[in-house]
């Protein structure tokens, strides 16, 4: 008896150290034109070409950021703190995230994602950064994000940059409305490297930056240089310009790789769903988080 | 067989807390990082939803009483990459499941690995698909390296 117990704990620990070469082999399914795909060795990249499913070159994992943007993580270390202002600062601290170094309890939140807001950009960048569709012709860019079955088009038309103006932007001689993903404009640099700017999002109100709850404002200006390496992968560095928020600009995310997913590869869908949000807390993240701040027994 | 039984729960716990999973929608403040336990039990609903799957199933404690227990997994797409499904269970599966369990005891967690009835381990926790904290090499990390709660 003692040693059929024994020995099934120990096959179960066995499963998790050896879990991973185990289940690569039933991870979603692979159209045969997959290996090709990934196989290719280093082929150059297409020019002015950013298109294809992407996912994070290290797994979807990475591309979570549990810890807030990858670059900076929520960590407490001295060195990833940002350059907040004074109203940046205090406005971080009255954000309750449930991830990052001040996370609180799940009834204790009050980010908006959890209300299932949209997340907005830039943070669509910095939190379950998953599989990413991109498609584009010759005036665009679109952007499918898997979180949130969430999109936004950048604009490589060859228009200026709408400019931040009281209550939006200035487009033409019309004043438009923030939005939750902004207004974006492409441009190609050289061969392989699309500089996008984006204004014109949502008030600190109703967005955050990342998941750890540092904050972003409409005055926000976000630089991503979206650079295709090769055929296979590509880099996506972003900095954040956000005088209301932080006292000089930053780097959010430097060189986050992507490797090119077999284009048949069918995206898993992934959405913010309140009755699905209300249902879970009430079966568990209430009763889980109660008393949690006790010792346990008092 | 107390002591032995403890003592290889200990080194399982140990070997598991390597590889502690971070979930994307909230961290680790209600669970009691030092524990692991593993029980089997009956499912009696199998929820696949965001943002977390969740896992009831009903075990018997030391007094033959019946225990419910809800357990949470990671979000659909996470667990569709990890080889789980909305089939994975139905009612009426004896399972033997390990999981961290919530800090004020009551009969909650977090699932690290499932034992279905045919032998087939599923698990919450892969390289490349879990997140990581800061700093975490990619052999896993000691549990000092987490948030401090």
């Amino acid at each position: 008896m003692r040693n059929r117990y024994m020995a099934s704990v120990i096959v179960m620990v066995a499963a998790v150290i050896f879990s991973a070469p185990a289940f690569a082999q039933n991870d979603r399914p692979q159209h045969p034109g997959a290996s090709k795909v990934q196989k290719a060795t280093a082929a150059p990249a297409p020019r002015h070409d950013i298109s294809g499913t992407w996912e994070p070159a290290k797994g979807p994992g990475d591309g979570i950021q549990a810890y807030g943007v990858s670059a900076m993580p929520n960590d407490g270390k001295p060195e990833h703190q940002l350059p907040y202002t004074p109203y940046g600062l205090e406005t971080y601290k009255s954000h309750k995230p449930l991830i990052g170094s001040n996370e609180v309890l799940p009834t204790l939140y009050n980010d908006p994602r959890d209300t299932c807001e949209p997340l907005g950009f830039p943070r669509a960048n910095f939190y379950n950064l998953r599989e990413t569709q991109i498609m584009q012709d010759q005036y665009k860019v679109a952007i499918l994000y898997e979180y949130g079955e969430a999109w936004r088009v950048i604009w490589t038309d060859g228009r200026e940059l709408p400019k931040l103006v009281e209550g939006g932007v200035l487009v033409g001689k019309e004043i438009r409305e923030p939005r939750f993903y902004g207004y974006s404009v492409g441009k190609w640099v050289d061969d392989d490297t699309l500089v996008v700017q984006t204004v014109g999002m949502m008030p600190e109100d109703k967005v955050w930056l990342d998941g750890t709850g540092r904050p972003i404002s409409d005055e926000v200006r976000v630089e991503e240089r979206f650079h295709r390496v090769n055929h296979d992968r590509m880099e996506l560095t972003v900095t954040i310009d956000d005088p209301k928020m932080y006292t000089k600009p930053w780097l959010a995310m430097n060189k986050f790789a992507f490797r090119l997913q077999d284009p048949h590869k069918d995206v898993t869908e992934m959405y913010c769903s309140p009755s699905e949000m209300e249902k879970y807390n009430k079966l568990f993240g209430n009763p889980a988080s109660e008393d949690a701040n006790k010792p346990h027994g008092q | 067989m107390r002591k032995s039984a403890i003592r290889v729960f200990a080194v399982a716990a140990g070997l598991l807390s390597g590889s502690l999973p971070l979930f994307a929608h909230h961290g680790t403040a209600v669970l009691d990082t030092s524990k692991t336990l593993t029980m089997k039990g009956t499912v009696t609903e199998w929820d696949w939803s965001n943002p977390h799957c969740l896992l009831q199933f009903d075990i018997k404690n030391e007094g033959g009483q019946v225990v419910h227990w809800i357990a949470e997994t990671q979000n659909p797409a996470e667990m569709v990459s990890l080889g789980w499904g909305k089939a994975s269970f139905k009612p009426g599966d004896e399972v033997t499941v390990t999981l961290m369990p919530v800090k004020n005891g009551h009969p909650y967690g977090r699932i690290k690995l499932v034992v279905l009835p045919d032998g087939k381990t599923l698990v919450t926790i892969k390289e490349g698909l879990t997140p990581k904290a800061p700093g975490e090499s990619s052999g896993g990390s000691k549990s000092d390296d987490y948030p401090k709660q």
